[in-house]
């Protein structure tokens, strides 16, 4: 028996983001399948992030084609993704319930139980009044990764989840995105710190000025080719 | 899925909210126009004829200047930790968040003139000679060309580095017609001497073009990189 491989739902072929004479890609070529884990790496400046925002709608694509589930165009599709960037996204003046209940109408969700839910899931208590404004780093981080759950996207594209978060929340936050990825979803993470997600992760992409330039299973390889 | 109405009245219970927590956009706004009626007042102490001239000026010029700050903090708090983002990423339609933005300056901007007008009409002895029924449309008429407009440019400058310089120099010149409307039926109204009407048909067909033309284009400058 052979293993059919999962259908790819982000298709990207010689992608290039341009801001003004600066490329910040410069010809990203990937697929990305349904029910993996990917962490993406690179240098500070590599494009990782214009990449995910690429993908989140956030960027249009100066030149090349992206698909991601079928769909070429974000608006068909952004039911379906869920996004999570390095600021928080989020009302400092109101608390997380609050932030989570307006997020949740905009994706025509009108019950609070999956709001508590998908505060609970990652590690936080529903019944916090305090203003996102007076949480931690790390709770501000936890309450943005709730948001992106929240409509229970097929594609979750996160960005530097786990910076300021301690250790044992990250563990926490890894197993919810393994957990997630086990459900047929695909995670795409940004991080700098590959590390945590050894063992989690499918596959570790590296990026540097704006290409891809190696995919693997296996983050040693990459330390070793880093290093080289 | 949420009903755009819907998500309209989440963004503006939401921007209320917001607004009641901190009161930075309605408390910046009342001391600036109480400012301007003091400062008007103990400068020129008109009489009351003189008064009803210049009044129509006097109010509306204090109410744009006032609206400004609001329309400022509108989108900086959108800005904050890049919330923005969170709703561009969003099925939610773009327009519903023009309208709830615009709703809810309106709402700052009327309480602001509820608050005020009493004031004005102590300090300045006023007493309309004509149908002073005709300020409610007018006020509301009014209002409205001054937020419409000044939500969305203010919009436009959301990613200008200097937003605050670039939104009156893109407000003022294109409120003029509506300002000019606004003065004169003001002026008509408490003086007597002529018809408000011409003024609040403009003003309410100014209101309805620029309406349109905001609704039809802002989706472009929402996602504008």
């Amino acid at each position: 028996m052979t293993e059919t491989a999962p259908a790819p739902v982000i298709t990207v072929s010689n992608l290039i983001k341009q801001f003004g004479r600066f490329a910040a890609l410069r010809g990203v070529t990937a697929e990305f399948a349904s029910g993996k884990l990917y962490a993406i790496l690179g240098d500070n400046g590599a494009g990782k992030t214009t990449l995910l925002r690429t993908f989140a709608g956030l960027n249009q694509p100066s030149s090349g084609s992206l698909s991601i589930l079928g769909a070429s165009k974000f608006r068909d599709i952004c039911q379906h993704v869920g996004y999570m960037a390095h600021p928080s996204l989020l009302y400092d003046e109101m608390s997380g319930m609050e932030n989570l209940e307006y997020f949740a109408r905009l994706y025509g969700i009108a019950n609070r139980t999956r709001c508590a839910q998908v505060i609970l899931a990652v590690g936080l208590d529903p019944a916090l009044t305090r203003p996102v404004g007076q949480y931690s780093q790390g709770m501000k981080q936890r309450m943005s990764l709730a948001r992106a759950l929240l409509h229970d996207p097929q594609i979750l594209l996160l960005d530097e989840p786990f910076s300021n978060v301690d250790v044992h929340s990250t563990t926490e936050m890894v197993r919810l995105l393994a957990r997630t990825r086990d459900q047929g979803k695909t995670v795409l993470i940004v991080t700098h710190q590959a590390s945590l997600l050894e063992g989690a992760a499918d596959e570790f992409i590296w990026m540097e000025y704006g290409k891809i330039i190696e995919r693997t299973r296996d983050l040693k390889r990459l330390e070793i080719s880093a290093e080289g | 899925m949420t009903p755009p109405t819907g998500i309209t009245r989440a963004t503006l219970l939401k921007d209320l909210r917001l607004e009641w927590r901190s009161k930075d956009a309605i408390n910046s706004m009342l001391f600036f126009s109480l400012l301007v009626v003091v400062v008007f007042s103990f400068s020129f102490d008109p009489t009351a004829e003189e008064s009803r001239q210049i009044a129509g000026g006097l109010i509306w010029v204090a109410f744009l200047f006032a609206a400004v700050v609001a329309l400022n903090q509108t989108w900086a708090r959108e800005l904050r930790n890049q919330v923005l983002d969170a709703y561009r990423v969003s099925p939610a339609p773009a327009n519903s968040l023009f309208l709830a933005k615009v709703l809810g300056n309106f709402i700052f901007v009327i309480v602001l003139e509820a608050l005020m007008t009493p004031l004005f009409i102590a300090f300045y002895r006023l007493r309309a000679l004509g149908p002073a029924w005709q300020l409610l449309p007018l006020a509301m008429f009014g209002t409205w060309a001054l937020v419409v407009n000044g939500t969305f440019f203010a919009a436009m400058c959301l990613r200008t580095r200097s937003r605050e310089i670039m939104l009156p120099l893109l407000l003022f010149p294109i409120s003029i017609p509506a300002l000019l409307a606004m003065v004169q039926a003001t002026t008509a109204i408490l003086s007597g001497e002529s018809s408000a009407r011409f003024w609040i048909v403009l003003l309410s067909t100014y209101d309805l073009v620029f309406t349109t033309v905001c609704l039809l284009i802002f989706e472009t400058v929402l996602n504008a990189e």
